[in-house]
Formats: structure tokens, C-alpha cells, sequence
């Protein structure tokens, strides 16, 4: 895969998965992943339903540790400390606690507005009120929600339209200030107009914090992303910026599945 | 304007619909019968019963101790046995049963080990619960020497409720989201912070329904009682657990002797007289409505710790 961009003409890069196998199991869903993440960008993962692209996704917060029977070989680094965090000595909290997550169903706790913004701050032990309403407030403008819910802080999560909950979660993994945050297909769940308002604030998010999005919906990885992977049978098929991919693609795969011929 | 044809296949149709239609009012008859023989016969009971007993029931019936003269025989030392023996089984059931739920749940891992365990708790349910009071008697009385005291009885009803307080625990447990604990997790949440925080919190309703329906069993138990020794006549109180003078509480009520209601009534209906008979249908109707009040609170629970979490 000569085509695919090389991590030197892509500037600062946060995150890199080197020689990456995933298993269920026995079952293979990862094969030999080289994928390399820019600091500050947004890197879209696109492919048909199966591919391996929420499965490439949860590995870089350890989700997949929460479950029996899995297994990571191969490598994914975290800059700038040069950390392999698959290795087995590092503990998934620890990278939990770095590489925030946003998921496809707004999955808010039934707790109140307030609550759900500041449960990642008190599992890192912060309880000082003041700090914690700073917080909140600071994580809810970032997820341009703050305006919508600054007068109903207590009451509870379920209450918000389904677009609301999601942008609540978006601030619930922003509020610890993570590294990097992770989507697995956001919108997928939502209808057009709170999907474009997702998409906006995603935009707006890489100023402040590295993305990576899983999405099946090509014309929002186009819309967003500065970087684009298409992946196929638990392959990363092609791998460049987001112009090339979507105008210029190198691979037969590709061009077939963007031109809307299979997925 | 329809065509000849159309009409007569119009009409085939509608006279199929009517023969098919038949075994819906046949099975609304039947259920119908079926539903009212279960209901009269309940209904039948409880108003038999009442009409025996209401006219018992007054102020000294609930502050009389039992007594060889019917009319002047009361159910305090029962329904404040009662009382005791279902704190000590609530005290003791409760954390056993939802810590061990909710490890096999979310700490245990997934093999035949706990599989086996699965099946024999699920089966330990249906044990009859004699079987328990005779387990009772060896390990309690005899082994750890309690005697037979309102602290065994307790323990006795507890681990005869304990498999239904862990299915319930494990069923209210399963019935959280995924999705939810990947959140928690998500975030850096340890296991104990996912469990603590979320899984137990949002569970809680459906561990107290679990709960309460399994004291609503416990207090009718009759046979693993007098197992184990229960008194049928008595005459005193255990010692009150609240005192005046420091240190406030005293547990010397603990390994007093008790009497329960069902046991009460039991001594009643098998007397001669029927003035006693009267008595048992009295404490009975007390009975019910002791369990009705339990069952009406796992109701109001459910209802109230639901209506703020839907998933």
C-alpha cells in the first residue's frame, strides 16, 4: 500500500496503530492495521457495515478489555509520551482517563444535567463544588449546549432531545480534557438537523483536542474530516487526506464503495 | 361499480372471517370461567374469613397476649414476633443476597462454574422450605447454638429467601443498558465506581420488588418455624431492643423465645372451641393485610424509582 500518506507529511501526529491485530476470539477482525492519527485533526474511519472500523475504534480506549475472550497484538503509540497502550503493563483506566468516547446511541446516565457533566471529574476525585461548577460550565459551552441547558442543570438527562443528549455526552467526555476523543458513528441515531449541529461542533472541536470518528455516512467524513481511512474485511484499504480519498482514490475498493457501488 | 366476481369473493371472505371467528368468542367464554373460578374462590376466602373475624378485631386483640379464654386472647406476642424475626431476615437476606447477585453478575467470570452455581440458586428456590428448617435446626441450634430464638428464626426465613433476593438482584442487574457501563467505563471508571455509582443505583427497584415479594413469603412460613421450635403459646415479650439508658439499643431480644402469626393461628384453628376458630380467621385477616401492605409498598417503590430512568 505504497498510496497510502506516510505519518512524515502528515506534521504532529497524537496516536499510531503499528502492525495492529484484533481478535474475537479466534475470529480475526483486525488485520495488520498501520494507521497513523494528526494532532489536532480530525481522522474519519469510513467502510461498510463489518469492516472492523468501531472494532479499530474501541481499541484505542480498551473498551474491548471489558469483555472476555479478546485479544490486541501489534501496537497503538500515544504521543508525546511514546506509550504503547495496548501493552499489557499499562492499565486500561489510565488510558480511558486520556482518550475520551462518544457512542453511537447518546447513552446519558439517568441522572441529572449537572451529574452526567461531572462524573469523569469525580472519578478523578474532584468534589470541590466551584471547581466542579467551572468545569461543567466550561465542558457544556464547548459542547454548545450551555445556552440550552444553563437553567434546567438539575433536571434530568432523559429530559433533553435526542441531539441534546448526544452534545451532553460530548461534554461529559470533554469536561476531563482528554487528548484525544473517539466517535463511533455519533448521528447515527439522530435526525438531520441535530446530526448537522453534531457535525458542526466536532468542526469546532479540533482546535482544542485530537478526533477520531467512525462513521458510515461518507458525505459527513467528507464534510468533516481532514483525514480520511476506508476499511474493508478488517483491512485499512487506503489510507490518505480526506481530498484524495473522496476525488482522487487510489484503490479500485475505494472508488467502488464511494461512488456507492457496494457498503 | 364492482363486477360480479368481486362481489361473490367479497362475500366468501367475510363468511371465512365469521367461521374463523368463532374460536374467539369460544376462548373468551372459556377464559372467562377459567379466570372467574380462580378469582371467586380467592374472593369467597377472604370474605369467609372476614366475616369470621372482623368482629374479633378490636384495639386488645392486637395488645393481648394469647390466653385460654377465646375472647380475651389477643396477637401481640405474634405480630411483635413477626416483627422481630422479619428485621432480622431483612438485615441479614438483603446484603448477603445482593452482593452475591450482583458478583456473579458483573465480577464473576463466565464459565460452568458459575453456570452450576446458576442453576443450583435457581433451584434452591424451589426447595420446600421444611427442607431449610431442617438445615436450620442442625446448623443453628444445635451447631452455632443459638437456640431457638428470634435471632434463628430470622436467619432461617433468610436463607430461605436467599435465591429469590439473588435471582432478583442478578435479573435487575442484567436489565441495565450495556451501553451504560461503557459509559462509566468510558469515563475511568473502575468496576467499583461502575457498580456503585450506576449499576446498584439504577438497579434498585427492581432489587427491592425482589425483595419485597420475597418477605412477603417469609412471613407466612409456618413449617420451618416449628422446625426449629417456635413457640405456639406465649406469654411474654422479648426484651425491647430500644432502651431508656445508654447504651440505647440492646440485642437481648435476639435469643429470646417468639411466636409468628401463622404459627398463632395454627394453635388457634386446631383447638376445639370453635370461639378460637373465630380468633384464627381474626389474625388471618391480619395476616393478609400485613402482606397486602408489603406488596402494595413494592408497587409504590417500583413506581417511584421507575418513572425517572427509562432506558
Amino acid at each position: 500500500m505504497s498510496e497510502n500518506i506516510t505519518a512524515n507529511a502528515m506534521g504532529l501526529l497524537k496516536s499510531e496503530a503499528k502492525s495492529l491485530n484484533f481478535y474475537y476470539g479466534e475470529y480475526q477482525a483486525l488485520k495488520n492495521i498501520n494507521l497513523a492519527v494528526a494532532e489536532k485533526r480530525i481522522t474519519a474511519l469510513i467502510g461498510p457495515s463489518g469492516c472492523g472500523k468501531s472494532t479499530f475504534l474501541r481499541c484505542f480506549n480498551r473498551m474491548h478489555d471489558l469483555y472476555p475472550g479478546n485479544r490486541y497484538d501489534g501496537e497503538i503509540m500515544l504521543y508525546p509520551d511514546d506509550v504503547n497502550i495496548l501493552h499489557a503493563k499499562i492499565d486500561p483506566i489510565e488510558v480511558r482517563m486520556r482518550i475520551g468516547m462518544v457512542f453511537q446511541k447518546p447513552n446519558p446516565f439517568p441522572k441529572t444535567v449537572y451529574e452526567n457533566v461531572a462524573y469523569g471529574l469525580r472519578v478523578r476525585g474532584i468534589s470541590n463544588r466551584r471547581k466542579l461548577d467551572e468545569k461543567v460550565e466550561k465542558a457544556l459551552r464547548g459542547a454548545a449546549l450551555w445556552n440550552e441547558v444553563k437553567d434546567r442543570l438539575t433536571s434530568l438527562a432523559f429530559n433533553l432531545s435526542g441531539g441534546q443528549q448526544q452534545r451532553l455526552c460530548i461534554a461529559r467526555a470533554l469536561a476531563t480534557d482528554p487528548e484525544m476523543m473517539l466517535f463511533d458513528e455519533p448521528t447515527s441515531a439522530l435526525d438531520p438537523i441535530a446530526t448537522a449541529s453534531i457535525e458542526e461542533l466536532i468542526a469546532q472541536l479540533k482546535e482544542q483536542v485530537t478526533i477520531l470518528i467512525v462513521t458510515h455516512n461518507m458525505q459527513q467524513a467528507a464534510r468533516v474530516s481532514d483525514y480520511t481511512a476506508f476499511m474493508h474485511m478488517g483491512e485499512v484499504v487506503e489510507f490518505s487526506d480526506t481530498n484524495t480519498i473522496f476525488t482522487n482514490p487510489a484503490q479500485k475498493r475505494t472508488e467502488d464503495y464511494i461512488t456507492g457501488r457496494y457498503g | 361499480m364492482p363486477n360480479q366476481s368481486t362481489t361473490q369473493s367479497v362475500q366468501a371472505i367475510r363468511t371465512m372471517i365469521v367461521r374463523h371467528k368463532r374460536w374467539d368468542i369460544i376462548f373468551s367464554i372459556v377464559g372467562l370461567f377459567a379466570m372467574l373460578g380462580g378469582l371467586l374462590t380467592l374472593v369467597a376466602l377472604i370474605v369467609g374469613m372476614a366475616i369470621d373475624g372482623l368482629p374479633r378485631i378490636s384495639w386488645n386483640f392486637f395488645t393481648s397476649f394469647p390466653s385460654r379464654h377465646a375472647d380475651k386472647a389477643g396477637i401481640l406476642s405474634a405480630w411483635v414476633g413477626t416483627t422481630l424475626v422479619m428485621m432480622v431476615t431483612v438485615l441479614s437476606a438483603v446484603p448477603l443476597g445482593v452482593a452475591a447477585g450482583i458478583y456473579l453478575e458483573e465480577y464473576a467470570s463466565k464459565n460452568w462454574m458459575t453456570d452450576l452455581i446458576e442453576i443450583n440458586v435457581t433451584n434452591l428456590a424451589g426447595v420446600p422450605s421444611i427442607v431449610y428448617g431442617l438445615l436450620a435446626l442442625g446448623l443453628f441450634v444445635y451447631q452455632l447454638d443459638f437456640g431457638q430464638s428470634v435471632l434463628t428464626a430470622g436467619l432461617t426465613l433468610a436463607i430461605l429467601i436467599l435465591p429469590i433476593v439473588i435471582v432478583a438482584t442478578r435479573e435487575a442487574v442484567r436489565s441495565i443498558p450495556g451501553t451504560i457501563r461503557e459509559g462509566a467505563f468510558a469515563l475511568g471508571a473502575t468496576k467499583w465506581q461502575t457498580v456503585s455509582q450506576h449499576v446498584l443505583p439504577y438497579s434498585t427497584a427492581g432489587i427491592l420488588t425482589g425483595v419485597i415479594i420475597a418477605l412477603s413469603r417469609a412471613i407466612g412460613e409456618t413449617a420451618p418455624l416449628i422446625t426449629i421450635g417456635a413457640l405456639t403459646y406465649i406469654a411474654f415479650l422479648p426484651d425491647s431492643p430500644f432502651k431508656g439508658e445508654f447504651p440505647y439499643v440492646s440485642f437481648d431480644w435476639l435469643s429470646s423465645a417468639f411466636t409468628v402469626m401463622p404459627i398463632q393461628m395454627f394453635n388457634w384453628v386446631s383447638r376445639p372451641q370453635e370461639a378460637f376458630h373465630y380468633n384464627a380467621a381474626a389474625a388471618g385477616l391480619v395476616l393478609i393485610v400485613m402482606t397486602l401492605i408489603m406488596n402494595a409498598l413494592a408497587i409504590y417503590i417500583r413506581y417511584h424509582f421507575r418513572k425517572r430512568i427509562k432506558w
